[in-house]
Formats: C-alpha cells, structure tokens, sequence
C-alpha cells in the first residue's frame, strides 16, 4: 500500500518496521514529528517518551539498546551537541540491539540558532551515517541503519534536513519484522568505559570504520547511475532530488546514501569515467573534502555557497551555466512577515513589562525568542537551551550588583527542565542574586505542542506524577518564588520591581497557558470605543498582531479574524477604550 | 501524463494552508501521480509568512518549487500573493483571497502595506481574487477559508470534483463536514 507520508513519518515507520522497542527524544525542529508517529504505534510494541533533555534521551536509547532492545533516539541538529557525550562514548561500546540516532538539519535555518553541519559528528565519533533523500529512503534507511547497527556493532545516525524531515512523497508501508530482545550479559570489558577497556575498543573501532569502508564499495545504499555523460555528480540527501530536478539524464550521478565511511575506491572508480566531477551538497564541503583527501579532482564549494538551502535552477545556473527561468519582478519593497507571538500569547504580557522597566533580558530557546522582534525588541540575548540563567550568571558576575538588579532570565517551562535548572543551581551555589522568569505556559509550545515533566501527561497522554517548579527551585535552595500572571500587567510590573531589588536570587512563575491549547477558552473579541481611544498606541506597543491602525484615519482597529479576545490590550489601555464585541 | 506540475500555497502562519496542501496531495495520489509536498514547521507557524510547495506528474524529484516555476499560485492574502509573484511560471495563474492582513513592521510603522496589489498582479498575470472570508462565513465558519480556497484552485487542476469532495471528507473532522462541503462548493463557483 502506497502512502504519502512526511520524511519524519517514514523514518518512524521504517522504526516500527524494524522491531524498534524504545525510543526516546526531546522535541527539536525539524525532527519533531518522528517521536510524535512513534507514539501512535501500540505500546505493548515500542515505549516511547519525551525525555527532559536529549543527553538523557541518548542515554536511555543507548541503555535500552545495550539490555538488547532496537532503540532509537531524535534530535535536531543542536540537540545533537546536548548529547554529544553518551554518543562519542557509545561509538566505543556498541550496542545489543541496534541503536539509531536520527539527526535533522536545518540548512536555511527556517527554525534554529544556527545552520551547523551534523555530518562532521559521524566522522569526529566515527559513527556511520546514512541520509535518506526522499520518505521513501526515510523508510528504507532506518530499517537498513538499525540492521548495520548489530551487524557492525554500532550505533549509526541517520541524518535529515528540514526538507527531508518536512516533505511528503510516496512510501510503501510494510508490516513489523520480528526481532526479539537479544540476551542480555554481563560483560564489563565492552559496556564499562574506562581507561584500560576503552584503549582496547578503539583498536576495535578504528578496525570497524575500514571494515564499513569496505561494505559502503558494494553497498546498495550507495548508487552510480551511468548515464553515458561526460559530467559526474557526487552528492547525498536532498541534494540529489534537486540535481535530478536541474540535470536529469544529461550527467552521472554518485548518490551516496552512507556519507561517512566514504569508499575511496568507489568514488575513484565514478569519477575516473568523467571527464569533469561536481559535488553537490548543501552546507560544508563534507564529501567534496573526502573527495581530495582521496586524490580526486573535484568541483565543489568553489561555484556553490556554504549558505542556506540549495535549488534546482542554482544547480542550474552554476553547472550548465543556464538562467533560471524568466520570472517576474516585483518592483518595490515588500514588508516582511516574520514570525511573531500568536494573539493571546501569554508571553506578550511578560515581555511588556520588561520592556517598560528597561532591564536586560537573557533569553532562552522557545516562542518567547520572539521577544526579541519589534515592537517588544525586549531580549538581548539567545544562545542556547538553558543558556538563560547561566549567561545571566556570567553577566551579573563580571558587571557587579547594580546590573544583577536590572537583569532577568526568560525561560519556557520545558526549556527549564531540559537544561535551566542546572543554572539555577550555579547561581545559588555561587551566591549569585539573579531574577529567574520561568515562563510557565502549561506546555512545550514552540515545536507544536509536546507534553513534558510538568505538565502531569506523557506522550501518550496518559497522566503521570508532574513536576512542581514551586517546590523545585525551592529545593535546590531559591528562598524567593513568586507565581504572577503576565495578564495582570500592574501586579506583575510590581512582581518585577520587588524581585530583582532583592538581594538573593529570586524565581518568578510567569503562569498562563499557552493561547492555542484547546483547554484554553477566550472567547469574544476586543473592540474599541472611538470616543474614549485618544489613538495613544499603548495597545500597539504590545505587538498584538491583530492590532492595527488605520493608515488613513489614524484610529486603532481590531482584526476580527485574528483575536481571540484575550483581554491583554483592554489591561494595557489608559483609558478603558477596549472592551469586547457585545459588552 | 505529462510535465511535472507545480502549485505553491502560500499564506500567514494560522491560516491553514498545510490543511490545504494535504488535502491537494491527497487528491493527486487518488489519480495515481508521483507526488511531493513540501512545507515548513515551527517558527514559520507562528504568524509568519507560511510556504507550501506540491508538485505532481509521471516522477517528481525536486519537493520545492524555484523562481519561475509555479504554474498556480494559491494565496490566502493579498500582501503573500504578491510577495510570492517571482514564482509564477510566465502564463501561470494567480488564485487569491482578497484578505488583508498586516504583517508586523506595518503594525510598528517601519512600513506601509503596498496599495493596489490586485491591480498590481493583473497587470502581469492571469489573477481570480475572491473574498474567501465572507464565503467562509457564509459556509459557516471562518476557519473554513482554506476549503473555500481549494475549492477555488479545484478547477486549475485535471482532478475530477468527486475526488476532491472524498479528499475532504477523509480529511477533515466529521463535525466539520457539512461546513467544509459547502465552503468548497462556494469556492468552485467562483473559479
């Protein structure tokens, strides 16, 4: 049966096809999905969670996988630093049964900090890995990743992009194999590494990766497709379906499926019945420098951008030296659209406080980022996961006192979890007197919506002891936890300005569900009085997308479309000129 | 078939237009073409501007649509359709609601919203404008703007109107049924 199914939906499918029997993932676009198929595949089959953090869920897959259990982790490409640790080690170890660690780039970076190239990880760890170019290999390469996993003793990555992850194409979807637990024994000088077993498993690595060179030369996942052309293309992932879209058979290809280890002999072999060879992948020259390091003669980053995402008519434009098709232009400059807080957002609250104090904002990874765009433009810095509280740290350290007492943290309740609260404990410890905003929407709610420990419910919504963030930051040892609403503007402007002048560290829960839960019910819409509205603009201060003025007449209007009937702007109004529709 | 087919849907993050697309690939796969979808998660939902490429035909490869390449543009506001023009293939056709919605530097001020978009489209492209808001309403919900839409680029395609009323009906809640029957059907006459 042929199914049009997402890349991320494949790659799950082709788990449960495999025998998988745990996965573990923290939620990360664009690999979100994955974990989220996962959890409709009956219980009894395959244990799924959502993990605290990615370390801990590589950690648990590489447990599972070593008790003899297939097991699989995901992760988007930065989550793949969080768990770099368990996955370096577990290259030297191996597994039970077979372990797969699905990683999702994001070239064009559409939803991350930056645009790294996961790739350089299954050298650095000599872990082999495997991309997909379509949801049909998506499928195909997992069950194949989870098979070489046991037979080389390995765990091995499967690496996506966003475009990979996110698009739909056709598969076919098979039945569930049977792979039964594999036995489960003792065995110290393989699963405990220290020093004197580890020097002896990296012999036994290093012999792996020749012995995975030698598979990759015959390899079905790596394909030469003889065209009787004089041009060749070496190239992976996406990147093969745009270079087909922009040369079809007019050129060879060489489309590997397992990017790392790279037979030399096979791509000598390719490139020797060329007379010119390109490379085409998007990001860094990964297979363009095994290609030199090779001997070989290739074209590669010196007509391609290390940038963004590539396009077929780039491809196009770059190899053939054809224009892209004629296009129309649009003459004058168009206002962008980027991404902003959803109306009823509980963080708009927040953020406005913050901006009307003036403080320095350390900000964390999460819809709150968005804090950061005008009109708000209230934080000033974003790193990384949990990097909130710990930078402010740093901060309040080297600038002294009287900056700690203008400076707050923001932080989403699942990004506190994952990595916030290790920094918190750092700031007790070291007796630092810094302001922790836990933005307490109910919900991990940038990636669509997971449960996470505090809301009370698993993946599969079942419900579970919740985590109490009142009695967590109290127990690692903050004296000051205050619960605000952001709605209440006054009262949590007041919450603000009590806090950060303490001496002592102090943690504000910023509680209010996120606006799109269905549990969540505004109802009505705002509306203005235009004999009590003075056209102030208080209200577009907050950045309420369905808040605009009149080019013409100047007078605040409401979109009908967009409220939801919040209640924030008629909080924020000077002059009680917003009511709702009907009062 | 026949030539690789390609329509873009473009639209503000909340508008549905991933709803849109899934239904346009169910649709194509009932008549048993290759097919890809490709769309864009996260950040791009939340307000944003939102871009979904599908594209159909005997072997389809590349999931995103270049510059140029569209031969149907499906846009759920004025502001998107226009900045989504470059895309258009020369003789493709421009499907759009007339809804207008301002993107976040024209609510701060740092920019105003182009005036006389539609007129603007016409006069390089084949363009239906509708007010696919007030057809939503009428069907019953303005949520159903979307359906309205896809009723609207039915026509566009060689897909025979019963197999777009079953892609619907398979994928929409039943609740919304009778709402999202009617919102397609409104669109349809428009076309």
């Amino acid at each position: 049966m042929k199914k049009l199914l997402l890349g991320n939906a494949a790659v799950a499918q082709g788990a449960y096809e495999a025998g998988v029997r745990f996965v573990s993932s923290y939620p990360g676009t664009p690999s979100t999905e994955i974990t989220e198929c996962m959890a409709t595949y009956p219980e009894e089959e395959v244990f799924v969670e959502w993990a605290p953090n990615e370390k801990v869920a590589a950690e648990a897959a590489i447990g599972a996988a070593i008790a003899g259990g297939r097991a699989m982790t995901c992760c988007k490409h930065v989550g793949l630093n969080v768990m770099a640790d368990p996955v370096f080690t577990d290259s030297y170890i191996g597994v039970g049964g077979g372990a797969v660690f699905v990683v999702a780039d994001d070239p064009g970076m559409h939803s991350s900090q930056n645009e790294q190239d996961s790739r350089h990880y299954a050298r650095a760890a000599k872990i082999p890995m495997l991309e997909p170019s379509d949801s049909a290999e998506c499928l195909a390469f997992t069950k194949a990743a989870f098979d070489l996993s046991e037979e080389f003793d390995t765990p091995v990555f499967l690496r996506l992009s966003t475009r990979v992850s996110h698009s739909q194409s056709l598969v076919e979807i098979g039945g569930r194999e049977d792979h039964p637990l594999k036995d489960y024994e003792k065995n110290i000088a393989k699963n405990v590494m220290m020093p004197a077993f580890a020097i002896k498993k990296h012999v036994i690595v290093e012999g792996r990766t020749q012995r995975l060179k030698t598979y990759a030369k015959t390899s079905p996942l790596n394909r030469a497709e003889d065209n009787g052309g004089k041009i060749g293309v070496i190239t992976a992932g996406i990147c093969y379906d745009y270079a087909k879209e922009a040369l079809g058979d007019r050129v060879n290809y060489l489309k590997l499926g397992m990017v790392f280890p790279l037979p030399e002999e096979l791509l000598r072999d390719f490139a020797g019945k060329c007379e010119k060879v390109y490379v085409i992948e998007e990001l860094d020259p990964f297979l363009e420098d095994a290609c030199r390091a090779a001997g070989i003669d290739v074209i590669g980053k010196q007509i391609f951008t290390l940038l963004g995402e590539y396009t077929p008519n780039g491809i196009r434009k770059a190899i053939l030296g054809e224009d892209p098709a004629p296009s129309v232009a649009v003459e004058e400059t168009i206002p962008g659209r980027p991404p902003v807080m959803c109306p009823g957002c509980p963080h708009r609250g927040t953020f406005y406080v913050l901006k009307k104090l003036g403080l320095t904002v350390s900000g964390d990874i999460g819809c709150y980022t968005l804090g950061a765009a005008a009109p708000l433009s209230s934080v000033d810095t974003t790193i990384c996961m949990g990097a909130s509280i710990s930078a402010a740290h740093g901060m309040a350290k080297v600038r002294g006192k009287e900056f700690a007492h203008k400076l707050v943290s923001v932080i989403g309740d699942s990004t506190f979890i994952h990595s916030g609260i290790t920094g918190l404990i750092d700031i007790v410890y070291n007796k630092g007197i810094n302001t922790v905003i836990i933005l307490d929407n109910s919900i991990t709610g940038m990636t669509g919506h997971q449960d996470n420990p505090t809301t009370g419910l698993t993946i599969r919504k079942e419900p579970t002891r919740q985590i109490d963030l009142i009695t967590l930051c109290r127990g690692v040892g903050i004296d000051r936890v205050t619960v605000a609403d952001p709605f209440d503007v006054k009262e949590f402007e007041q919450v603000v300005r009590r806090e950060i002048a303490a001496d002592e560290p102090s943690v504000i829960i910023a509680q209010r569900p996120c606006a799109l839960l269905k549990s969540v019910k505004y109802s009505g819409c705002a509306s203005v009085d235009a004999e009590k509205c003075r056209r102030c603009g208080m209200c577009m201060k907050l950045g309420c997308p369905a808040i605009s003025r009149d080019p013409g007449s100047g007078a605040i209007r409401i979109d009908r479309a967009q409220c939801n009937g919040c209640g924030l702007c008629q909080n924020v109004c000077p002059f009680g000129a917003i009511g709702k529709e009907g009062d | 078939m026949k030539e690789t087919r390609s329509i873009m849907i473009v639209g503000v993050g909340g508008q549905g237009t991933l709803l849109a697309s899934r239904i346009l690939g169910g649709a194509v796969i009932r008549l048993g073409y290759d097919v890809k979808v490709s769309e864009v998660h996260g950040m791009s939902q939340r307000g944003g501007s939102v871009v979904t490429y599908v594209r159909y035909g005997d072997r389809v490869y590349s999931p995103i649509i270049d510059r140029g390449g569209a031969d149907v543009i499906l846009a759920f506001e004025l502001l998107e359709a226009y900045r989504a023009l470059p895309w258009l293939k020369p003789g493709g056709k421009i499907l759009v609601n007339r809804q207008k919605m301002d993107p976040m530097p024209v609510i701060t001020g740092a920019m105003q919203y182009p005036e006389r978009i539609e007129e603007k489209l016409s006069a390089v492209a084949d363009v239906t404008a509708i007010d696919a808001l007030a057809l939503a309403e009428e069907a019953g919900s303005i949520k159903a703007v979307n359906v309205v839409l896809i009723g609207l680029m039915a026509k566009q395609t060689d897909i025979p109107k019963e197999v777009w009323l079953d892609t619907i009906r398979t994928t929409v809640p039943p609740k919304f049924l009778d709402v999202n029957r009617k919102a397609f059907e409104l669109g349809y006459a428009k076309a």
